[in-house]
């Protein structure tokens, strides 16, 4: 296996430097101490290693030269869009090149009676739908990121968002990839007709976290902006009632375009944050996004509020205008940062579990937030079952940060147990390694490990993230024995 | 219902102690799809029935062998669809032939393709493991994407054992609007339409009429209606079914049927021939005495490729040959799979 970073002892510094200048433009090989640090982490800060260098690419070209180098050196690559990812993605290594193509922002073309965009891994998602919103079309998966995260990002991680329950995710949106292996060979996967030949190499791609090859162009698929949007709140005195009219709604049929959830913890914070007008007292609020022409959302909003009648919603409002809708989904996407601000750190999980299950893993949730003497704000996409508790924390008190994690470890084998996932939208980076060994067994792994092999069999691209070595679950199965049985009982323990 | 897996993996751990391919086969109702493959046959169809159906959840997890018109009767009951609308050819079919061909009916642009739904796959692989991709929820980004990648592998990669997908509410009503024009100009007009808010669920066009279905909340299906004009086709219904199940008069011949993905603005292509076009203009059939070669450079150079889809010489190229580092990536894909190439050997390309 490829997969743990081989230190690289005697490596002469300075000359891979001068190396990388020879392929790239002045100013854009970074090397000193001050000039690495804005790299030393993504989103996920609690991680933190300075690369040994970083390279800001601003054309294929330009990447294929780092890769030929990186094997020519045998130096690892971590591919780095906006930074945004929550898992250690785009965390750098010690011994490596952090390349970075934020740069790479150009939109090369806009087609709209086709319905695609055209676009550089560097666009950020949000100024995809701001070009091509003179057409009356947009990109439909939304990260709350959505300003910053970048397009190549979102593939690599294959993101969600707010509108995924109804729109998709990344996968469901793109059509065509140019993607650059780690040997510097340019794959033209897909594009503007549909199902290409052979594999279906573009959802492989999708969610790879950086390790099977670096995406250096993106055909999106473009959506006509629909006609008629409805944002309604719905207020409950118990997280249940809410948590049950979720799953009422889908019941009979309706696909709403988004449906969020937020708890106490979170309505306050973002209350106090935003002033979105949410109700303080509520134990839960749900918001819902209807969307289609006038007579559809005028029908569908009349049963959501029969079903949000039903579960006992202490009130049910359907914004009025523009400007209300603006407020109310401000105060959902601004979870996080409000979240920020009512404590010192916080640590966002991201499992997935069936939607009935909701109540009973929110309660369980609870009970272990008493437990570890750490409190919990849940904001999430409630529609698809995408959990997000936040845990709130301080870096500064000594262990606290591994009560985190241990925690968060338990939350995330719980939504395996129930028939989920331990990760929705986020990626397993560097962070969820260990849960990996929870949600596959070593088969599974050892796929991973060959597919890996396939694209990248000097194991270069983003080494160590995404998919846990065998012999990493043995030592960690060693240390979580599930009800006596081990879960690699044939692997050899060190 | 019964499990097969065991049996199964026992087949196959046998073909690989002898080193014999196996030709996995369902309900041989897509037998004539891709190329001939070498090997002994491994029937899976015993291998069925429903292992989880959430109507809430929008999930059904069922084994291979279950026949698609079971999956869909059942899905009916609870006013849901399986959203790609696949073909079936013939009574036979099977779940597991639908995914592993990977071929969508009428409502693929505006809903997905078969591989959109697919939310996990249990499978064996070519050193007899039994492994399993993905899950039964909607948003699951842990591990590479394997279960969209055996999609439309056509058994190549393993055997699927069985497949969650997920499901979609029925739309309460649909209609299918006709209107008499060229190829130029339904290309043209249903990709405007397509950029506009409309409740679009399939298009056809047969040289003369454009066909095509609304779908949605009844009051947004008749305002649509209003709008685009057009002349209601009653049984639209039998319309869509004929297309898809290639019962359509179109269809009815023996000459080599080519099938044709393009960009879906694409103005009719050079290509003499009689032409029927689905979808957004996506996807194109095409029955032509033209050779392979001309069909598919003219195909590339409208960003697409082109299928032998029926008849013709099924012995050399039937699909769209790939360029050699994207044949490099598969070759090692394959292996990656199918160490020993035990399955379904040729049946996509020669030498996987
Ligand atoms: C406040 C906040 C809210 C968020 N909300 C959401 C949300 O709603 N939904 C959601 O899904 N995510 C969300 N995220 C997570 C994050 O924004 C997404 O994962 C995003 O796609 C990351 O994009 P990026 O450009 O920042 O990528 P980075 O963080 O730079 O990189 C992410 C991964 O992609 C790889 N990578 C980057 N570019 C390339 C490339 N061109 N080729 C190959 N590999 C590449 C990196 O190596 C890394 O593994 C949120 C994050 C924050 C901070």
């Amino acid at each position: 296996m490829h997969n743990e970073p081989t230190p690289q002892p005697g490596l002469d510094k300075a000359a891979l430097v001068s190396a990388l200048q020879a392929v790239l433009p002045a100013g854009r090989v970074l090397h000193r101490e001050e000039e690495l640090r804005p790299y030393e982490c993504d989103g996920l800060s609690a991680y933190r290693q300075r690369p040994l260098v970083v390279c800001l690419a601003d054309n294929v070209d330009e990447v294929q030269s780092v890769l030929r180098l990186s094997q020519e050196w045998n130096i690892p690559i971590v591919a780095r869009g906006a930074g945004t990812g929550l898992s250690g993605g785009a965390l750098p290594l010690e011994n490596g090149i952090l390349l970075s193509l934020a740069r790479m922002k150009r939109i090369l073309d806009i087609d709209p009676l086709n319905r695609t965009a055209r676009v550089e891994p560097g666009v950020r998602n949000l100024a995809i739908s701001q070009a091509a919103a003179c057409h009356g079309l947009y990109y439909a998966p939304d990260p709350s990121s959505q300003i910053a995260c970048t397009i190549g990002g979102n593939v690599a991680e294959n993101s969600g968002g707010v509108h995924c329950l109804k729109y998709g995710l990344t996968v469901h949106n793109i059509l065509g990839l140019k993607v650059l292996t780690a040997a510097g060979e340019l794959l033209e996967i897909g594009g503007q007709a549909p199902d290409a030949p052979g594999y279906d190499l573009l959802a492989l791609l999708t969610g790879s976290e950086g390790l099977l090859g670096i995406v250096v162009e993106i055909t999106v698929r473009l959506l006509p902006r629909p006609e008629q949007v409805e944002v309604m709140l719905a207020a409950f005195a118990s997280i249940g009632d809410a948590a049950s009219a979720v799953g009422d709604i889908i019941a009979a049929g309706i696909v709403p375009a988004g449906l969020e959830f937020m708890d106490n913890a979170a309505i306050r914070a973002a209350e106090d944050y935003a002033h979105a007008g949410y109700p303080r007292e509520a134990a839960a609020i749900l918001l819902c996004e209807l969307d289609g022409n006038e007579e559809e959302t005028a029908t569908q909003i009349e049963e959501v509020e029969q079903i949000f009648r039903r579960h006992q919603a202490t009130r049910v409002t359907c914004a009025a205008g523009e400007e209300e809708k603006q407020r109310l989904w401000a105060g959902r996407k601004a979870a996080f940062p409000a979240v920020g601000r009512i404590s010192p750190d916080y640590y966002c999980m991201d499992g997935t579990i069936p939607r009935h299950r909701l109540p009973e893993v929110l309660t369980q949730i609870a009970r272990w937030s008493e437990e570890y003497g750490l409190p919990v704000a849940n904001v999430f996409h409630a529609g698809d079952g995408n959990l997000h508790p936040l845990i709130l924390y301080d870096a500064n008190r000594p262990g606290e940060l591994e009560r985190v994690e241990a925690f968060g470890g338990r939350i995330l084998e719980l939504c395996v147990q129930v028939g989920g996932t331990i990760t929705g939208e986020h990626g397993v980076g560097m962070e969820k390694l260990d849960q990996m060994c929870v949600q596959f067994g070593a088969h599974e792994l050892a796929q991973f490990h060959l597919i890996k092999d396939a694209f990248d069999p000097a194991g270069l691209l983003n080494p160590g993230k995404a998919v846990p070595t065998l012999h990493r679950c043995a030592e960690y199965g060693a240390m979580h024995v599930h009800g006596g049985k081990l879960p690699f009982p044939n692997l050899e323990r060190f | 219902m019964s499990d097969l897996s065991e049996a199964l993996q026992a087949r196959v751990a046998e073909a690989i102690a002898q080193k014999t391919p196996l030709s996995i086969e369902g309900g041989g109702s897509k037998a004539f799809h891709g190329r001939p493959s070498e090997g002994a046959p491994l029937p899976v169809a015993g291998h069925r029935g429903v292992i989880n159906y959430a109507p809430t959840e929008l999930m059904i997890t069922a084994r291979c062998g279950t026949p698609l018109s079971e999956i869909e009767a059942l899905l009916a009951e609870h006013g849901q669809m399986l959203p790609f609308e696949p073909p079936h050819f013939g009574p036979g079919a099977t779940l597991g032939g639908a995914v592993a061909c990977g071929l969508s009916g009428p409502r693929r642009p505006w809903s997905g393709a078969v591989r959109d739904f697919v939310l996990g796959i249990r499978c064996i692989n070519g050193k007899g493991e039994i492994l399993h991709f993905g899950g039964e929820v909607v948003k699951n980004v842990a591990g590479f994407d394997a279960s969209r990648l055996m999609t439309g592998a056509l058994g190549t990669l393993g055997v699927i054992l069985d497949v969650s997908l997920k499901t979609l509410p029925r739309p309460r009503a649909e209609r299918t609007l006709a209107f008499a024009m060229d190829a130029a100009r339904a290309i043209e007009q249903l990709n405007r339409w397509c950029a506009s808010p409309l409740p679009l669920s399939a298009a056809s066009h047969d040289g003369e009429r454009l066909c095509i279905r609304l779908s949605g909340a009844p009051a947004a299906v008749e305002a649509a209606a209003r709008r685009l004009g057009g002349e209601h086709l009653p049984d639209g219904e039998r319309h869509w079914a004929e297309v898809r199940e290639h019962r359509h008069a179109f269809f009815q011949e023996d000459a080599p049927l080519w099938r044709l993905a393009v960009a879906p603005a694409t103005p009719p292509l050079p290509i003499s021939g009689e032409w029927f076009m689905e979808w957004d203009g996506g996807q194109r059939w095409l029955k032509t005495a033209m050779q392979a070669g001309i069909v598919r450079e003219i195909a590339a150079r409208h960003g697409g490729h082109a299928t032998l889809f029926r008849g013709g010489d099924r012995t050399g190229q039937v699909f769209h040959p790939l360029p050699p580092a994207m044949a490099g990536i598969h070759k090692r894909l394959k292996l990656a799979f199918d160490p020993h190439g035990i399955f379904n050997r040729g049946r996509l390309y020669p030498d996987l």
